[in-house]
C-alpha cells in the first residue's frame, strides 16, 4: 500500500499502549501520550498524564472523578468519530456502567480493543453487544475451564440468605467488592428489607457518582465517626478489598467477613483470604463466555492480552483460530489487585 | 452423601472452632452409626485405599469436558488440587443423585476390582450425577486427603459431645489401625471395653516451645529435664505376648525395627513405654540422617541394620501391668520405667533417656549449650508431677530447642504451592555462590507471612527467566536467611549436603545477592555439625 499500511498493524502494542499509527491514538494507554481512548475507568485501563480523553457519556463522570481536572470528550454509545480517515465508535463491553469496547476501521479492515468485559446483563451496565471484526482483542482474566459462573441471581440470592442469617444471629455482615461497579451491583440486588447498607468512602463516593448520573440504586449510609459501633449489627457493609486487612473493620462486632470475587471459585483463594464466605461473582468473562464472545466476532485473529494469556493463545490456535499474545500493562490479578490499586490512585490525588 | 458435602461445605465456610464442633456434632446427629463412622474415618485420614491413576482421573475428565488434555494440566497447575480442578472443569450435572455417604464409599472401595474401562464408566457416570461440592468430595475419596481445616482434636470433641464421654476417652478410642471394615460405631466409640485392640496405643503427649525464660518456671526440682533426642518418637507396646511399635504418626512400624521383636517376650505383659526410636551405636547416638536412609526402606536388610542400629531411647511409662497409668505424676511413672528397663536383661534395646542433674537454671543453660555435640535437638523439660496428657497442652511439658543453623542464601527456582496456597509461589529452590556461580542446595516452603508470599509472587511474575512447566526460574537477587536443624553429606545432592527441616527465617531484603553465603561457608558446617 502507498502509505505503507499493512492491515496486520491497525493497532499494535507499544510500550506506551495500544496505538493506531494512521490515526496517531491510543487506547487504554499505560504511559502519557497525547490522544487517549478509554474503555472504562478501572485504574490500569484510565490513567493519568494524558493530554486529551475520549470515553463514553456514561463512563465520563467517574473517570472524571476518579483523574480530577483532565481534558475529557465524550461520545455516545454507537457513534462514529473520524479521525484521518479511521474510524472509531464505542460499543457496550457489560463490564461496569458505561465501558466500551473500541471499534477501529480503516480501508476495510475491523479491530475490537475490548478492554475488560462479560456478557451476563448485570442490570446496572449497558448490555454486552458484540461486534463484528477480523482482528479481536480480548482479556483472559478468567481464560480457563475452572472458571464457570452462575447467572447472578444465584448469587445474590446466596448473598441475602447469608446476610439474612448474620442479622437473625445479630452479626454484621461486611462484603467486599470493588468500589466502581460490583459494589453498586450488589447493592442494586440486596433485599433490603433484611436491613440497611452502609458503605465504605470509597464505595459511597462512586455510589454519589452513578446517582447524580441517574442510576437509582437503594439508599445507603456512609460509614462515619458519628455511628455508634451498636448500630451495625443486622446490618451490611460494602467496602473495598483492602478495607479487610484494615483497622477500619474494627468497628464491626460480631462479624461475618465475605468477599466477592471471581477469584472464590478457588477453594485455596477462599482460605487464604480466611473470610467466612467466598460468593463468586465477576466482572469479567468465565471460560465459557470467553468463548462465546470470540466466536461471536467472527474474527479471523485474536490477540490475548491480561489474564492466563499463553494458555488461552494456545488453546485458540489448537481450535483453528490465529491467536497471539500480546503483552500489556493491564492488572491481570482481575478483581481484586485492580481495586486496591484504584484506592491507592484515589489517595494520590 | 449430601448431608456429608453439606457439613464439608459448611465446615470450609467458617475458621471458628466452636462453629466447626457445632457443625460436626449436628452432621453426627443426623447420620446413621455407619456413615458416622465413616465420616470420622474419612475426617481422620482413614479413607478407602486408592485404586484409580490420576492421570486416567485427569484424561477421563478431560475428554467428558470437552477440553484438551494439556488445559486440563495447566488448569490443575492453578488450582492446585486435582479433585478441586476435576470438579470445576465439568459441566453441570444431567442427573441427581441420593446415595448415602457408606454407599458411595463402597462404591469408591469396589474400584479396585474392576478394569480401567468399567472404572471409568462407574466415575463417569458418578460425575455425570453430582453437583461441583458432591463432586468435589467424591473425587477427594479417590485420591487423597481430606483436608478441611478439622484437626483430630476437634473431632474428639465433637465426639466427645455427642456421646457425653470424656476427650481423653475418644482420643484413645480412636487410635490405632481400625477402619470402619474391621469395626463399627457401636465398639469403637461406645463398648465398654475397647481395649480388643492389642496394638492400640495411647494419644502422644506433646510439648510446646518454651520461649519465656525457664526461671519463669519456679525451682528447677519442681522438673525432670532430660536431652530431647532426635529420632522418631514412638510407643513400645507389649501385650498378649505380641509386640507393636507404633510412630508418632499413628504408623504401625513394627516390622521396620526388627531390633524391638525381642522385647515381647523380655517385657511383661501389659506394657507400653514411650520413647525415641534412635539411630545409635558404640553407646552413642548417631545422626538422624543415618535413620532416614532406613525408613522408606520396605525390607530391612542385615546391611541395613548394621549400618542404621536402632535403640528405643525410653522416656515414659503409660501402662504397667495391663493399667493405664498416664493419670499418675511423671515422678512415679519415671521410678516404674526404671526398674522395668532394669529388668531387661538383654543388652543394646532399651536406654533410659538421662535425666540431667540441674540445681540451677543457669546449669540447664550450659547443658542445652552442649546438645549439638550430643547430637541432640535441645532439652525437655517436664513438670515432675505431671500427668501423661494427651495431645498438644501447654504448662506441663516443654520443649526447649537449640537455635536453628543459618544461611544466607539465593532463590533461583520458584513454583506454586497447592491448597491453601495455590496461586501463590510458595516453594522455592535456593542457591549458594560457588565462585561466579550459584550452586542449588535446598528447597525450602514455610516461615513467611501469607503477606510476603503474595508480594515475593508478584516479584516472582514480574521476574521469570524461563519457564518449566510449573517451575520458573528467577532473577538471582532475593535473599533469605534459611534456618535447619542438622547439616549432612550427600551424594544425591548436586552440593554435596543435606539439610534438615530447612525453612525460610527471613527475607533479606537488606541483603544484595552477592553478599549471600558461599558453598564453601556450608561445607565449614558440615566439618563442625555435621
Amino acid at each position: 500500500m502507498q502509505d505503507g499500511f499493512k492491515k496486520d498493524d491497525l493497532l499494535q502494542f507499544t510500550e506506551r499502549g495500544i496505538w493506531c499509527p494512521p490515526a496517531d491514538i491510543y487506547i487504554d494507554p499505560w504511559r502519557p501520550v497525547k490522544r487517549a481512548m478509554i474503555t472504562h475507568g478501572h485504574s490500569d485501563h484510565s490513567r493519568y498524564g494524558h493530554d486529551s480523553y475520549l470515553c463514553t457519556t456514561q463512563a465520563a463522570p467517574a473517570i472524571k472523578y476518579r483523574l480530577g481536572d483532565i481534558n475529557l470528550q465524550t461520545v455516545d454509545f454507537g457513534k462514529r468519530t473520524v479521525i484521518n480517515g479511521v474510524e472509531f465508535s464505542f460499543h457496550p463491553a457489560g463490564h461496569i456502567l458505561g465501558s466500551a469496547q473500541i471499534r477501529v476501521a480503516y480501508k476495510g479492515e475491523v479491530w475490537v480493543a475490548s478492554g475488560d468485559y462479560k456478557l451476563e446483563n448485570d442490570g446496572l451496565a449497558e448490555p454486552f453487544e458484540s461486534v463484528p471484526c477480523h482482528t479481536f482483542i480480548t482479556e483472559s482474566t478468567f481464560g480457563l475451564p475452572i472458571y464457570d459462573w452462575k447467572p447472578q441471581e444465584e448469587v445474590f440470592a446466596a448473598i441475602n440468605d447469608w446476610w439474612r442469617a448474620n442479622a437473625a444471629e445479630g452479626k454484621v455482615s461486611l462484603i467486599t467488592a470493588y468500589s466502581l461497579g460490583k459494589a453498586q451491583r450488589i447493592i442494586q440486588s440486596l433485599d433490603t428489607s433484611i436491613g440497611k447498607i452502609y458503605t465504605h468512602g470509597a464505595v459511597e463516593n462512586m455510589n454519589e457518582v452513578m446517582r447524580a448520573q441517574g442510576v437509582p440504586l437503594a439508599p445507603t449510609t456512609r460509614v462515619t465517626q458519628e455511628i455508634a459501633p451498636k448500630d451495625y449489627p443486622g446490618h451490611l457493609v460494602i467496602a473495598p478489598p483492602s478495607a479487610l486487612n484494615s483497622s477500619w473493620i474494627k468497628k464491626f462486632k460480631p462479624l461475618s467477613r465475605a468477599v466477592a470475587s471471581g477469584w472464590m471459585s478457588l477453594r485455596g483463594a477462599r482460605r487464604r483470604r480466611s473470610v467466612e464466605r467466598g460468593f463468586v461473582l465477576s466482572d469479567h468473562v468465565d471460560w465459557k463466555d470467553l468463548n462465546a464472545a470470540v466466536d461471536a466476532t467472527g474474527a479471523e485473529r485474536v490477540i490475548v492480552t491480561h489474564g492466563y494469556t499463553n494458555i488461552y493463545t494456545k488453546y485458540l490456535n489448537e481450535k483453528g483460530i490465529l491467536a497471539q499474545a500480546a503483552q500489556t500493562e493491564f492488572s491481570n490479578e482481575g478483581d481484586d489487585v485492580k481495586e486496591e490499586s484504584a484506592e491507592s490512585g484515589k489517595t494520590e490525588s | 452423601m449430601r448431608e456429608f458435602v453439606q457439613l464439608f461445605t459448611r465446615l470450609d465456610q467458617t475458621t471458628k472452632t466452636t462453629r466447626k464442633v457445632e457443625l460436626l456434632v449436628d452432621y453426627f446427629g443426623q447420620a446413621n452409626d455407619q456413615d458416622r463412622l465413616w465420616a470420622i474415618a474419612i475426617l481422620s485420614g482413614r479413607r478407602p485405599k486408592r485404586s484409580v491413576k490420576s492421570s486416567l482421573l485427569r484424561q477421563w475428565a478431560a475428554s467428558l469436558a470437552g477440553i484438551p488434555d494439556w488445559l486440563m494440566d495447566d488448569s490443575y497447575h492453578v488450582v492446585g488440587d486435582l479433585a478441586e480442578t476435576i470438579a470445576l472443569v465439568l459441566r453441570p450435572p444431567v442427573r441427581t443423585q441420593n446415595r448415602s455417604l457408606t454407599e458411595w464409599i463402597n462404591t469408591v472401595k469396589g474400584l479396585a476390582l474392576l478394569t480401567d474401562e468399567e472404572k471409568q464408566e462407574v466415575i463417569l457416570s458418578a460425575w455425570e450425577s453430582m453437583t461441583t461440592a458432591e463432586r468435589f468430595v467424591f473425587n477427594k475419596l479417590i485420591t487423597g486427603s481430606f483436608r478441611v481445616g478439622v484437626s483430630q482434636k476437634l473431632i474428639i470433641k465433637a465426639i466427645a459431645r455427642f456421646e457425653e464421654q470424656e476427650e481423653n476417652a475418644i482420643a484413645h478410642r480412636l487410635m490405632g489401625n481400625w477402619t470402619p471394615d474391621t469395626t463399627d460405631y457401636e465398639n469403637l466409640i461406645r463398648s465398654s471395653n475397647p481395649a480388643d485392640d492389642d496394638s492400640r496405643p495411647y494419644p502422644f503427649y506433646l510439648a510446646y516451645a518454651l520461649e519465656a525464660e525457664p526461671a519463669t518456671l519456679g525451682s528447677p526440682d519442681l522438673w525432670q529435664i532430660e536431652r530431647k533426642w532426635d529420632g522418631i518418637r514412638g510407643q513400645v507396646i507389649v501385650r498378649e505376648g505380641e509386640v507393636y511399635v507404633w510412630s508418632r504418626g499413628e504408623e504401625l512400624v513394627t516390622a521396620k525395627f526388627p531390633e524391638f521383636h525381642p522385647l515381647a517376650s523380655l517385657l511383661p505383659d501389659g506394657t507400653v513405654i514411650d520413647g525415641e526410636i534412635l539411630p545409635f551405636k558404640d553407646e552413642k547416638p548417631l545422626s538422624f540422617n543415618v535413620l532416614q536412609t532406613r525408613i522408606g526402606r520396605k525390607n530391612v536388610t542385615k546391611k541395613i541394620r548394621e549400618s542404621a542400629p536402632v535403640i528405643l531411647m525410653c522416656y515414659d511409662l503409660l501402662e504397667y501391668n495391663g493399667e493405664d497409668i498416664r493419670a499418675r505424676p511423671l515422678g512415679e511413672r519415671r521410678a516404674l520405667l526404671e526398674q522395668l528397663v532394669a529388668g531387661v536383661t538383654e543388652p543394646g534395646i532399651l536406654y533410659l533417656s538421662e535425666v540431667l542433674e540441674i540445681n540451677d537454671w543457669s546449669e540447664a543453660v550450659d547443658a542445652r549449650a552442649q546438645s549439638r555435640e550430643n547430637l541432640s535437638e535441645g532439652l525437655m523439660v517436664k513438670r515432675m508431677d505431671s500427668a501423661y496428657r494427651s495431645g498438644r497442652k501447654k504448662g506441663d511439658w516443654w520443649k526447649w530447642k537449640i537455635d536453628p543453623l543459618t544461611v544466607d542464601a539465593v532463590m533461583i527456582y520458584a513454583q506454586q504451592g497447592h491448597g491453601r496456597r495455590a496461586n501463590l509461589f510458595t516453594d522455592y529452590t535456593f542457591a549458594v555462590w560457588k565462585g561466579e556461580e550459584l550452586v542449588p542446595f535446598t528447597k525450602a516452603y514455610s516461615g513467611l507471612t501469607d503477606k510476603e508470599f503474595k508480594e515475593i509472587t508478584s516479584w516472582v511474575k514480574r521476574n521469570t527467566r524461563e519457564r518449566f512447566g510449573p517451575v520458573r526460574s528467577v532473577k538471582p537477587e532475593q535473599v533469605f536467611e534459611i534456618a535447619f536443624e542438622g547439616i549432612n553429606a550427600s551424594s544425591r545432592h548436586k552440593s554435596g549436603i543435606a539439610l534438615r527441616f530447612p525453612r525460610m527465617l527471613r527475607w533479606r531484603k537488606d541483603k544484595p545477592a552477592g553478599e549471600a553465603n558461599t558453598l564453601a561457608d556450608l561445607q565449614q558446617m558440615l566439618i563442625q555439625y555435621g
